[in-house]
């Protein structure tokens, strides 16, 4: 018998661990880590669900959101680069270029 | 009671504590880098539970994509700004209780959504097979299959354009 009760609590868990995280972290790659496990908590939802019903659709979107978690992962760290490569910081409430 | 009924629930437990213990860690360690190889294991964990799941070609993927590639360009971030000089105290958490609150209080809104659903959630008797998902990706999912491609290919243009050194001619200075 599988425990998708159990991986769905987990999953619930991940994503919330995940909120705290981008509430709470000052350094902009602490806050990419988070936004990853509230990709992954995604993810493992459509896999249970996918499971539950016998269908493969939850594998499919599963799938999809890895490939859209590494252009995010891709996108974001060149931001975070360009962006110590001008202000000289990592820490996002620290940024203020656009202060007029 | 069949061999398969003692090892899927103790394996999801070992997961489930693998993968929420590094959690923790991902969002309170102080520093960055411990922080990124903790995800490491967070993601190593998912991936023993899409196994678990009966879902092993995405295990695999996970692993492949995210440990391998994710995974590597994060550490090569974290390396890349670490003259930025950010010591323990700067790098700490802001408003820990408030976010703490928030996130308990979602955390029970969605166990107790969960926990209504669970009567109804027996797993399928056949679970979707490899066969299945690789049809649907080029018949029913193939219009989205593409287009994951074609961001993809403008993701890693535009980081590749935004990461580059020449763009920091149109700097402030």
């Amino acid at each position: 018998m599988m425990p998708v009760k159990a991986i769905l609590l987990v999953s619930c868990a991940l994503f919330c661990v995940g909120i705290y995280g981008i509430l709470t972290r000052r350094h902009a790659i602490g806050i990419l880590l988070a936004i990853e496990l509230i990709l992954n908590a995604a993810g493992l939802n459509f896999v249970a669900f996918g499971r539950v019903f016998g269908q493969a659709e939850g594998q499919a979107f599963a799938l999809f959101i890895i490939a859209l978690a590494a252009c995010e992962a891709a996108v974001g760290l060149a931001i975070i680069l360009g962006l110590y490569r001008t202000a000289k910081t990592v820490l996002a409430d620290e940024v203020q270029l656009l202060r007029g | 009671m069949t061999l398969a009924s003692v090892v899927i629930p103790l394996g999801v437990a070992a997961m489930a504590l693998l993968v929420l213990a590094s959690a923790v860690l991902v969002v309170s360690l102080r520093n960055i880098f411990r922080a990124a190889l903790s995800l490491g294991l967070v993601l190593i964990g998912v991936a023993g539970l899409f196994i678990l799941l009966e879902a092993e070609f995405l295990g695999f993927v996970q692993i492949l994509v995210y440990v391998g590639a994710i995974l590597t360009l994060v550490v090569f971030a974290v390396m890349l700004t670490a003259k930025a000089g950010v010591t323990g105290a700067q790098a700490a958490s802001r408003q820990q209780g408030p976010a703490a609150i928030v996130s308990l209080a979602l955390f029970a809104l969605l166990a107790t959504v969960v926990n209504a659903l669970a009567p109804s959630m027996t797993p399928a008797p056949d679970p979707p097979t490899l066969r299945q998902l690789g049809q649907g990706l080029i018949t029913t999912w193939v219009l989205p299959f593409e287009v994951i491609s074609l961001v993809f290919v403008s993701a890693m243009v535009g980081a590749i354009a935004i990461a580059s050194s020449k763009s920091s001619r149109s700097g402030p200075a």
